[in-house]
């Protein structure tokens, strides 16, 4: 074989390097979009960060204070969401990918579920305004978390199915050839299989509620005060940014730029364990 | 090629002594079976006797039921929509294909060992104690032993005591397949349906598996799929013969691997097609 290239493999390297510069600078722009976000978040967020952030209610205009309120709000609000969503959407789940995989049923609950994934949250926190806050008269802790539920269950149905799909049906068989009725072989065998990406799928879930404030604002509200009462508005991180970040006053602004920086730090750790469980499973 | 027999083909030679065929104890009876996946028939008119302490071995070219045949003696196909068999299949007197037939027992008398190896997610222990405990309740130091003797039993023991508690997956194909006839073997079964063990294993564990499928025999009613014919003439007392969905022809392996009475029969092993 010649060392120099025939005219036709010339031109073939050319545009290949033509098509790889323009991948790169595709990536580079969107990357930089993202270190920017990120570069301005620590920027403006991080000299605002310190202990009273999170010993301290949210101030009124002027004085100061932190967010100790609208931080365990939405932890709550998260965690009840969590609890609310998690265990209807792993049923649900379980039900298409075991029980029901050939039903026609499933298709059209995976149909609705995929709608329901991709419906705006603005949307659904109408939704639980029209059933839950007008009927009860007034915005409440507990309509937040439903409404975050209702974000949780389509992500939990959508990784519980997948991840029971991938395990294989030899399992399965081999389960059932020792005696094995159905139920048990979902809770000892596949549950098991399939756990790092079911696991996976709801701090998936959670780092997708714990940035919504469009839901919010139409059911928990916002609370300018500790409370622990779930019947009435509660504080929550998104909506306290959304607030202080169009106010007028330096300080309330300096608040809701820390508040966006601790809610992208947890996503962001939430993230990468989420992308290293995914990893383990797929080594083991 | 239909003229005599092409002395450079080999048969495959059976090794073993020639089976008593006059005390015979027929623990399963497959009388006029059919079976279809949806409206395609993959059995048809199947009638097959199956000793107890004797190997049985179903050969075929791919795509002939012998499998499919396999998975109606544990009702395996009931995990699937679509598929049914009609006909009589007993076991002991009692009909197998009967809607009353509790399946989870049905599985728990009559085992199976799959082409791919298939350890569950969980400890080498946890893997033969898991189907001890769904139908016994035993203290701690009667299942460690039921344990070691499954393990035992499947020539594994040596190798794995000192790392029962590590993953089930961790272990070699080889091993793994003998883990999951120990499994299997743990829950006593009193059937174990062998579905192309070695399909997937080098040699030197093929032999390991056919050694312990020999030791098995004393004790257990055999069966065994396999593509491999050397592996059927050399583990097997009786050998079925399946070609499209039928059973061409059914008798003791040596009388099959020396003088077959179908051509049909003599051309597959002969290795003339297939």
């Amino acid at each position: 074989m010649a060392m120099n290239p025939t005219p036709r493999y010339a031109a073939r390297r050319r545009k290949n390097a033509i098509t790889l510069g323009l991948s790169l600078a595709a990536t580079l722009f969107g990357l930089g979009w993202l270190v920017l976000i990120l570069g301005t978040l620590l920027y403006e967020g991080f000299s605002g960060l310190s202990l009273r952030v999170f010993t301290e209610m949210t101030p009124p205009p002027g004085a100061s204070g932190g967010l100790l309120n609208p931080i365990m709000g939405s932890l709550v609000l998260t965690g009840l969401a969590v609890l609310i969503g998690t265990p209807i959407g792993i049923l649900a789940g379980t039900y298409m990918a075991e029980y029901g995989r050939h039903e026609r049923l499933t298709s059209v609950v995976r149909f609705i579920n995929d709608i329901l994934l991709s419906a705006p949250s603005i949307v659904i926190g109408l939704f639980i305004y029209e059933v839950m806050v007008y009927p009860m008269g007034h915005f409440s802790g507990w309509a937040g978390a439903v409404a975050l539920a209702v974000i949780v269950i389509p992500v939990v149905v959508r990784t519980t199915e997948d991840m029971l799909t991938l395990v294989p049906d030899t399992l399965r068989e081999a389960a059932a050839s020792i005696g094995l009725p159905r139920s048990l072989m979902i809770i000892r065998i596949a549950y098991r299989a399939a756990k790092a990406g079911m696991i996976t799928g709801v701090l998936l879930a959670v780092a997708r509620i714990s940035g919504e404030t469009a839901p919010l604002l139409f059911t928990s509200l916002n609370n300018q005060f500790w409370s622990s009462n779930l019947n009435a508005p509660v504080a929550s991180l998104p909506v306290v940014i959304f607030q202080f970040a169009l106010s007028p006053y330096k300080d309330w602004q300096a608040l809701a730029w820390t508040g966006a920086l601790i809610i992208t730090m947890t996503v962001l750790v939430l993230s990468i364990t989420a992308r290293a469980l995914s990893g383990q499973r797929k080594q083991s | 090629m239909n003229g005599a027999t092409n002395p450079s083909v080999a048969t495959p030679t059976v090794r073993h002594a020639p089976v008593d065929t006059v005390n015979l104890d027929e623990r399963i009876s497959i009388r006029g079976l059919n079976f279809y996946y949806g409206d395609n028939r993959a059995l048809k008119d199947i009638s097959l006797p199956l000793y107890a302490s004797k190997v049985t071995a179903f050969i075929g070219p791919s795509g002939c039921g012998k499998s499919t045949l396999l998975r109606v003696l544990n009702r395996m196909y009931d995990l699937y929509p679509n598929q049914r068999a009609e006909g009589e299949v007993t076991l002991d007197g009692a009909d197998i294909l009967s809607p009353k037939q509790d399946l989870n027992m049905l599985r728990a008398r009559i085992g199976m060992v799959f082409q791919k190896p298939t350890p569950f997610p969980m400890t080498i222990y946890e893997n033969i104690a898991f189907g001890i405990r769904l139908y016994e309740k035993l203290p701690k130091s009667e299942l460690d032993d039921r344990v070691e003797v499954a393990l035992k039993r499947a020539a594994l023991w040596g190798e794995v005591k000192d790392k029962l508690g590590t993953n089930g997956l961790s272990l070699s194909g080889g091993q793994q397949q003998r883990l999951c006839i120990a499994r299997t073997v743990a829950v006593r079964p009193e059937v174990i349906l062998f579905d192309e063990p070695c399909s997937a294993l080098d040699p030197i564990s093929t032999a390991k598996i056919e050694e312990l499928i020999d030791e098995l025999k004393s004790e257990y009613t055999l069966v065994i799929v396999t593509h491999n014919m050397q592996q059927a003439a050399r583990v097997s007392d009786f050998t079925a013969f399946m070609y499209l969905g039928e059973l061409i022809e059914f008798g003791t392996t040596s009388r099959m691997f020396t003088a077959p009475n179908d051509r049909r029969t003599q051309d597959y092993i002969t290795g003339r097609f297939g």
